[in-house]
């Protein structure tokens, strides 16, 4: 009796188990023309109530096209990435996915995956409305492969005011260049604060050396090294390798363990004074019951006043997309000014457009957009704006050796070999 | 006797659908995956040229993998010594005889049951490097014991990090060892022990000349185990450092390669750990044979 109850019991659970396998949303039909597929990694948090935004002004716009939600959750995309490779493999395309904008694409590209948009900036006046610097950013050859739905900044420097202010330092007033701030970030420890700069695994130190490369080569030298116009064994990126270094000295000791927010909540926490970090670490500060301006502050990385380090989600269109005319409408959605400002509320970033309305949005991306308008917009390394997945690869690895043996020379020699290879 | 399709048919029948699984899923994909190592599909495009073993030959030139298969070389050195000597000795103090063996044996046999991947979360806190005030996990237990002088870098360390790494998988895996041993040692009739008592043996003695021999297959086929386990760890280090260069292994190596595209690379990866686990089971199935066939 107890025997036949317990194989019951086994049955019932691997019933429930096995009744888990048989749910789905919506099925792509390639004969229906009024479907399109959107494949994202937007499956939780901010990014979905983002999306769902989206999809609501798109089912606004055009009430005739079924959505079809083709997300891809976990692993910060990387799961989605890789089951996106093997449909792409396979001649089976969604019809539009997510990935972001710039070099990153370069793989797509080169295998003939994607189609030009270039065209369908023209038809919907997006030349008029994204900035110059922008679009020259996301072409490639003379064609454009993705529709950038929002826009972040990685070069800003999140400040607790009253750690500053404790050590007599005026948060402020951005120190001019590379060096000023070391200075402050000396007298910051001299203080009495052990880790005046909090740091993260390798992506974020990555980012931190993007960072420095821009403030000692310049907005233009930076470009450069991402077509070869700047050598990476120059004066000026071993300047900011050793600036790299010398920052190293003042983060924490966890960092090589920590992700982003863990090491932006140092700051929040009042153990250190500053954090480089993308524009996304406002909602930690939201969260955190922080006001803008009295608790903390930001401003440009110093040395990199006047230069926008984007990065930027966008949309594509792939070659053989089954709809293709509905994909260019959600396309135009995205692109729409409500589409964008729908999303980008929702998900704490920028509009890429330059006629969104600053008002709307809340005070820190106000001066976010009006640095978009103003600055020279510069690609991200760090988030697959400026160099393709494996050079991207290569560099974090670098970056990552440094960060544990701190040998200048070996870095700068991991760079110029990471270059050679991918610029072949 | 009779010979023929009726002998051999039905039990060829009876095993042709494993066969033909196993021919497609693991054996035909093996040789796929040795193809891909040796083209140049560096990229999403199809691969255009055979390009022979230039892909193993440029993985064993770079100091990159190197230092993947050297963590992973420290990883296994740590991984093994500590599950064999922890597993032995736990089987032994059972063996000797202790109240509420059975509690015992549950407890240390727990941590096998929980994933790598969620005792990773929990010892990815545990060993937490951050010292003094913002210290967690460990080291905030040694500063509030007095023992501050204990808290160190785990991971971090730039040498012997990976032996950090091997804490966890010790931790569930000694637990396993410590079984196979027990059972090493209860298969040890009781006669054996007591004529070398009779001989005039000494304690030591009679462990060194009349138990350990008997052991010994069981401490290779642990040793096997425990050593192909390690060969392939990956989601542990995923689960507590992420894929780092710091605490990079070639199977993390490989997960990066084929998350940038690089077919060729990570298939090379792929088929140089296939051989690497090859090298420790290939003599130890031939072992086995043969003693089989002599028992026989």
């Amino acid at each position: 009796m107890r025997n036949s109850l317990s194989i019951l019991a086994g049955a019932a659970a691997l019933g429930l188990a096995l009744a888990g396998c048989s749910a789905g949303g919506g099925t792509p039909d390639a004969n229906n023309a009024n479907q399109v597929e959107v494949f994202t990694w937007w499956a939780s948090g901010s990014e979905k109530v983002g999306l769902d935004a989206l999809v609501k002004v798109f089912n606004e716009q055009y009430p005739d096209i079924e959505f079809i939600n083709a997300s891809v959750a976990g692993g910060a995309g990387s799961n989605a990435k890789a089951a996106l490779a093997s449909r792409l493999e396979a001649n089976d395309p969604p019809d539009t996915f997510q990935a972001h904008a710039g070099a990153e694409l370069t793989d797509y590209i080169n295998a003939g995956q994607l189609q030009d948009l270039s065209s369908f900036y023209a038809e919907t006046g997006l030349n008029d409305v994204f900035p110059k610097s922008l679009l020259e950013r996301l072409t490639v050859n003379g064609a454009i492969y993705s529709v950038p739905s929002n826009i972040h900044r990685a070069n800003v420097v999140w400040v607790n005011t009253s750690v500053l202010t404790k050590a007599g330092i005026d948060p402020t007033k951005a120190p001019a260049d590379m060096d000023a701030w070391i200075a402050d970030l000396q007298k910051l420890k001299a203080s009495g604060v052990d880790t005046p700069l909090s740091l993260g695994t390798e992506w974020t130190q990555m980012q931190l050396l993007e960072n420095v490369l821009i403030a000692d080569l310049g907005a233009d030298g930076y470009s450069g090294l991402w077509t070869g116009d700047t050598k990476w064994d120059s004066d000026g990126v071993k300047k900011a390798v050793d600036h790299y270094g010398q920052l190293l000295g003042f983060v924490n000791s966890d960092f090589a363990g920590l992700e982003w927010d863990a090491a932006t909540q140092i700051v929040i926490d009042g153990n250190a004074g500053y954090n480089v970090m993308g524009d996304w670490a406002e909602a930690a500060f939201v969260q955190a019951g922080k006001t803008y301006g009295t608790d903390y502050t930001t401003w440009a990385t110093p040395g990199t006043d006047g230069v926008f380090d984007f990065l930027a989600d966008s949309f594509t269109l792939t070659k053989g997309a089954p709809h293709e005319q509905a994909t260019k409408d959600w396309l135009t959605t995205i692109s729409s000014a409500e589409g964008q400002k729908a999303f980008n509320i929702a998900k704490g970033s920028i509009p890429a457009r330059t006629d969104a309305v600053a008002s709307d949005y809340p005070p820190y991306q106000q001066t976010a957009i009006k640095s978009f308008a103003e600055d020279t917009v510069v690609s991200s390394l760090a988030h697959g704006a400026a160099a393709s997945i494996s050079w991207s690869g290569d560099i974090s690895s670098a970056v990552g050796k440094f960060g544990a043996d701190r040998d200048a020379s070996s870095l700068v020699s991991a760079l110029v070999a990471a270059a050679a290879k991918a610029l072949g | 006797m009779r010979k023929g399709i009726k002998n051999w048919g039905p039990p060829l029948l009876l095993v042709s659908p494993t066969i033909i699984i196993l021919g497609i899923f693991v054996y035909g994909l093996i040789a796929a995956n040795i193809s891909v190592s040796m083209s140049d599909r560096h990229s999403l495009k199809p691969a255009e040229n055979f390009v022979g073993i230039d892909n193993y030959i440029a993985l064993f030139t770079e100091d990159r993998f190197l230092h993947s298969l050297c963590n992973l070389g420290i990883f296994t050195l740590f991984f093994l010594v500590g599950t064999m000597v922890f597993g032995f000795l736990w089987a032994w103090m059972l063996d000797k005889g202790v109240t509420a063996e059975g509690i015992f044996r549950s407890v240390y046999l727990f941590p096998m049951a929980i994933s790598f991947v969620a005792s990773g979360v929990v010892w990815r806190w545990l060993l937490n490097s951050a010292e003094g005030d913002r210290a967690s996990g460990l080291n905030r237990i040694f500063e509030s014991m007095g023992l501050g002088f204990l808290q160190n870098p785990w991971w971090s360390d730039p040498t012997w990090g990976m032996a950090a790494i091997a804490l966890p998988a010790i931790w569930q895996l000694s637990g396993y060892v410590m079984a196979l041993f027990l059972s090493g040692f209860r298969g040890i009739p009781e006669e054996l022990r007591e004529a070398a008592r009779m001989d005039g043996a000494s304690e030591w003695k009679m462990y060194r000349h009349v138990i350990f021999p008997q052991l010994s297959p069981v401490a290779l086929s642990a040793l096997i185990i425990v050593g192909h386990m390690s060969l392939k760890v990956f989601d542990l280090i995923m689960a507590i450092t992420k894929a780092i260069y710091q605490t990079e292994v070639p199977a993390t190596y490989l997960w990066i390669a084929l998350t940038s595209n690089d077919y060729a690379k990570s298939a090379t990866i792929a088929t140089i750990l296939l051989l690497l686990v090859a090298i420790l089971i290939i003599p130890y199935l031939i072992y086995t044979a043969r003693a089989e066939k002599a028992h026989r």
